[in-house]
């Protein structure tokens, strides 16, 4: 089973696949287009992993960690399917990172491993973009490299975890206009599902609707606006978002 | 005594509604004591930007809420801090507009695990459940109240162990909403803390800890050995 969340026709609705588009939590089926896809769930504590596939902590030149490298978003980063995420002027350095997010749908503390599937209620797609110029080495990755407004995609389905036994064999790909630029296998994380469940869990409770984004493989390229970019992972969804200039949002051009 | 475990339903205090966000190294004094390290690995220059984390749901708590004290520490660290709580959607907020977006200042208990880099995010020393104690909340009225001198102390079982005040900060409350809101949008509910210094008293298992700020309020917790809770 495949929910979404969506806005059609002045409404906020749930909807589900059907062949003539989606199904509306009303019973109207409306084409995909004719609706604005809204994150599948509505977020809790968001974490982020970083560094958490060896070939990408290797592009980055950052060594293995030792333990799961957690960094939080707030909600004012997420954006749906088919958002348009500002790419500011003057940066030379803006890239995606297509990754497996984990939707955790039972309350959870000192969560073993054996036991870290039967607390999550789903999968989902996420682009978390970045903006390398803005990079400091506090507190590193800090906020304004990764929780930008709108920089953080996330759907368009969240998938029953029910319907993905194992989320550690699932091909990750990115595509900009057209061309794949990235592609990955979740088994290669060096930190799997479970273990950042179980980890997580060991110092804080993990609670329902809190979303986990389990880091990126190599392959991240530098994007413009204009720029079409599609991540995808199989069996989860494909998630389509675009990038936009300074004036799309009202902003004038740095001189 | 109460030993809330998040997501208890009866866990949060009235405030926040969203995001807790906070400021590291918003203290004159840690960038002088710095300086010197902040040009070599790993850090390799000073901060530009703000440096920010955020404080999530499951550290939410409120007045004499017991805090946890994990068996593998000596102690928490208890800063006082001042926390914006925000009223109106604030995007690329200029400094002097500063004071009609924030609805009003509470005091908060920043509390995190001992942790000497501040080279990677310390979620698991500063995010675990009950680490951010937050207390009342009161109205500022204009830019004045926003701008005066807020002093902040920590008490540990009633002695006074810290003080400062927001006239030590890098960035003043107005200028940090300016410059957070230059990249990520605060909504109303949401709070922005301005920080506390570095050196901040060690609050052992079975000690009270109390922060304060003038004219603000109050808030007071203790300390629990986490297997006695």
């Amino acid at each position: 089973m495949k929910r979404a969340r969506v806005a059609y026709a002045g409404t906020i609705q749930g909807c589900t696949e059907h062949p003539g588009g989606v199904r509306l939590d009303d019973g109207r089926v409306v084409a995909e287009s004719a609706v604005v896809w809204l994150p599948p769930v509505e977020t809790g504590t968001i974490f982020a992993v970083g560094l958490n596939y060896a070939d990408h902590a290797k592009e980055l030149a950052s060594a293995r960690p030792q333990e799961p490298l957690i960094f939080l978003k707030g909600a004012s980063t997420l954006a749906g399917h088919c958002a348009r995420t500002r790419r500011p002027s003057g940066v030379e350095f803006m890239h995606y990172e297509c990754e497996l997010a984990v939707v955790i749908g039972r309350a959870g503390q000192n969560v073993s491993r054996a036991h870290a599937l039967s607390h999550v209620a789903g999968y989902t797609v996420a682009n978390d973009y970045a903006i390398r110029d803005y990079l400091e080495n506090y507190y590193r990755p800090n906020l304004r490299v990764k929780n930008r407004d709108g920089c953080t995609l996330l759907g368009p389905w969240l998938v029953d975890a029910a319907d993905v036994p194992d989320p550690q064999c699932l091909e990750l790909s990115t595509a900009v206009n057209g061309k794949i630029t990235q592609r990955g296998n979740t088994r290669d994380m060096i930190f799997g599902v479970t273990e950042l469940i179980e980890y997580l869990s060991s110092f804080m409770t993990l609670g329902p609707g809190d979303v986990i984004l389990t880091g990126t493989p190599q392959g991240v390229v530098n994007v413009n606006a204009g720029d079409e970019v599609v991540t995808e992972i199989e069996g989860i969804g494909r998630l389509v978002g675009s990038i936009v200039d300074d004036a799309a949002y009202g902003i004038a051009p740095a001189t | 005594m109460r030993a809330f475990r998040y997501p208890d339903a009866s866990y949060r205090p009235p405030w926040p509604k969203g995001t807790v966000c906070g400021a590291l190294l918003n203290y004159a004094g840690d960038l002088e004591t710095l300086a010197p390290r902040m040009r070599s690995a790993p850090y390799l220059a000073p901060p530009r930007a703000p440096v920010l984390y955020l404080k999530p749901r499951n550290t939410w708590i409120g007045p004499g809420d017991a805090v946890l004290l994990p068996s593998s520490a000596a102690g928490v660290c208890a800063g006082a801090t001042l926390g914006v709580v925000i009223g109106q959607p604030c995007v690329r907020v200029p400094e002097r507009d500063a004071a009609e977006f924030v609805a009003g200042l509470c005091v908060i208990n920043d509390l995190t695990l001992p942790h000497a880099e501040v080279f990677r995010p310390a979620i698991k020393e500063r995010c675990r459940d009950g680490f951010c104690p937050i207390g009342p909340c009161v109205e500022v009225a204009d830019r004045k109240g926003l701008g005066a001198a807020h002093v902040m102390r920590t008490y540990i079982d009633g002695e006074l162990r810290a003080e400062w005040s927001t006239r030590q900060c890098v960035r003043s409350i107005a200028r940090l909403l300016a410059d957070v809101t230059d990249f990520m949008t605060l909504h109303a509910g949401d709070i922005l803390m301005i920080g506390t210094p570095r050196d901040m008293p060690l609050a052992r298992a079975g000690e009270r800890v109390a922060v304060e700020v003038d004219g603000i309020g109050r808030i007071e917790n203790p300390i629990v050995a986490e297997e006695a809770a």
